[in-house]
């Protein structure tokens, strides 16, 4: 088994430095998310003006595979139109669900492509995906919220 | 070494995967015991042999093949009871697991009426220590009946704390469950003191013996009555045995009192249309087609354990213990959840290493063919209680060597450099 295909050096780097950690204001919608099997926890926040994601802020529990796809995902999306975030979403989740046959798109995923080891270890797809998850929740529910 | 099994390299013969390689070539270091254990040949090859030459179903077939099936099952029986020294063999019930049979207690004292009655202002106690499926039926009963749950709080060192016992026993008790050993902190609890003090005010006691009974010598009949538990739940395939099966002791009043629990074939006397009558025990408590190739093989996993002794198998888990403790003190930035005495503890031992989440250090364990668990191991408020999120748990068993101990010493080594954590 390859260890160095699952902690690429990009993924390592972001787990000793998170980009965007902690909790912020403004805020439409909060989420916490358990990894039950393993007990990682997000709690995280979205804000959102005008269709662009303005803000994801978050505070989170977990091994550096969770830790570090929540620093890439607020390097991709922050600042992105929502509906061009929510085709990043759709596919980072392609790539994590592809059992390691998904070749990923580096214009699209910048960091991201170093979970494509992570992949091949079904064990650790849930924990790249827990604050994807989160986000893709928070979202909906802030959506929901300026409907109503 | 003192104390190790003798003959060990013999013993680990009698378990085919041990001879395992992974990937990379490297040989299966297994150490996740307390999760489930390994399983010896002659439990693989009573099971097939079952399966091939005497399977039917049991208690309902008039044949030759029936008589068989029903012989091999109720023998299982019979060995379960000499296991844990059941004072008779009707009081060994069959379970799916050792959750499904905590799960019977608690919902049948829920339904129970008369003296057995929980209501609001009755009291269920338990502990902070508790493997989840030791909490939840308890938390579910107390919904269910208004009852009101309370626990033991734990101590710095891994232990119950029983200061406040004046406080948490009093006459409102009405059931006290414990576990006997802790999968996560490895605690060996007092069976025999708490019991005494919950029996003096008259609250029913259920020990959780998932760890104990693979580990620990059990002789229930040779508890003094006021010590010994009145229900006693573990699972097979700790044990050597296949999953599917665990077992439910009961005291025999205690059992007879308790209403059925699923109702279905076999746990009846007769059925009307308008209502019926129960089977006695055990067969009360067994509705439907149990697991019964897994009964047999069980039975034949705590004949092997019974070969080899229980005492053996305890005082090789203690030596190995101990030997693990002082390998993993030798790691700077490791901390053992638990007691740090072996005479104190069971195999499972629970660590954080600073700077490295369990899930990684499990990862490269792994990627060295060394298994071990990651997470919370069920024990969610324990781990909360020591205000951390997961721990990395190696549990060793009866087949674990010193030199697999090494391995993982070392192996906890190359993860802290593999993590860019410079020595102490």
């Amino acid at each position: 088994m390859d260890l160095d295909s699952l902690y690429q050096e990009i993924i390592l780097d972001h787990y000793k430095n998170p980009h965007g950690k902690g909790l912020r204001e403004p805020y439409e919608a909060e989420v916490h998310h358990v990894n039950p099997t393993c007990g990682d926890e997000v709690t995280l926040r979205v804000h959102l003006t005008e269709g662009v994601v303005e803000d994801i802020s978050y505070d989170a529990v977990g091994c550096s595979i969770s830790q570090a796809s929540t620093s890439v995902l607020i390097d991709l999306l922050v600042g992105k139109r929502l509906e061009d975030a929510l085709a990043v979403h759709e596919s980072f989740l392609a790539l994590m669900q592809g059992r390691g046959t998904v070749q990923p798109d580096e214009d699209v995923l910048e960091d991201g492509i170093a979970f494509a080891g992570v992949a091949k270890f079904p064990a650790r797809v849930k924990c790249a995906l827990l604050s994807w998850m989160a986000w893709k929740d928070a979202t909906a529910q802030a959506l929901e919220g300026e409907k109503a | 070494m003192d104390g190790l099994l003798p003959e060990l390299e013999v013993v680990r013969k009698d378990f085919p995967i041990l001879t395992r390689t992974l990937a990379g070539g490297h040989p299966l270091v297994y150490l996740d015991s307390a999760n489930t254990s390994q399983k010896p040949q002659v439990v693989v090859d009573t099971m097939v042999d079952h399966l091939e030459r005497h399977n039917a179903n049991i208690a309902r077939a008039m044949h030759q093949l029936g008589a068989e099936a029903t012989e091999a099952f109720e023998g299982a029986r019979d060995e379960v009871a000499s296991f844990i020294g059941a004072p008779s063999r009707d009081e060994v019930i069959f379970t799916r697991n050792a959750s499904e049979a905590l799960n019977l207690v608690a919902n049948t004292l829920a339904w129970a009426r008369g003296p057995l009655e929980i209501g609001e202002g009755d009291e269920v106690l338990i502990t902070e220590m508790e493997h989840h499926s030791n909490i939840v039926p308890w938390q579910l009963l107390s919904e269910r009946t208004g009852a009101t749950l309370r626990w033991f709080g734990l101590t710095d060192d891994g232990h119950l704390d029983l200061s406040a016992v004046d406080d948490l026993v009093t006459e409102r008790t009405k059931v006290v469950s414990f576990t006997w050993v802790s999968n996560m902190l490895g605690t060996i609890n007092p069976v025999a003191e708490l019991t005494r003090r919950a029996h003096e005010v008259g609250a029913l006691v259920v020990v959780d013996a998932s760890q104990a009974a693979p580990q620990l010598p059990i002789d229930l009949a040779a508890m003094p009555e006021e010590e010994r538990p009145d229900f006693l739940a573990f699972t097979g395939h700790k044990a050597v045995g296949p999953t599917g099966i665990g077992v439910l002791w009961g005291r025999r009043a205690a059992l007879e009192a308790l209403p059925p629990f699923l109702g279905g074939g076999e746990m009846i006397e007769t059925v009307r249309m308008e209502r019926s009558t129960y089977a006695g025990i055990p067969h009360k408590f067994e509705a439907g087609t149990p697991p019964i190739v897994e009964a047999v093989g069980l039975g034949a996993a705590l004949e092997y354990l019974g070969h080899l002794g229980m005492e053996n198998v305890h005082r090789h888990e203690r030596a190995i213990t101990g030997y693990a403790l002082e390998g993993l003190a030798t790691v700077p930035g490791l901390r053992v959840l638990g007691p740090l005495d072996p005479a104190q503890r069971g195999g499972a031992i629970a660590f954080e290493i600073d700077g490295v989440h369990p899930h990684d250090v499990a990862q490269v364990l792994d990627s060295r063919g060394i298994a071990v668990r990651a997470g919370h191991h069920c024990a969610k408020p324990a781990h909360a209680r020591y205000g951390v999120q997961s721990t990395t748990r190696a549990s060793s068993y009866l087949y674990t060597t010193p030199a697999e101990i090494d391995a993982l010493v070392d192996g906890l080594e190359y993860t802290r450099s593999y993590f860019g954590l410079k020595g102490s």
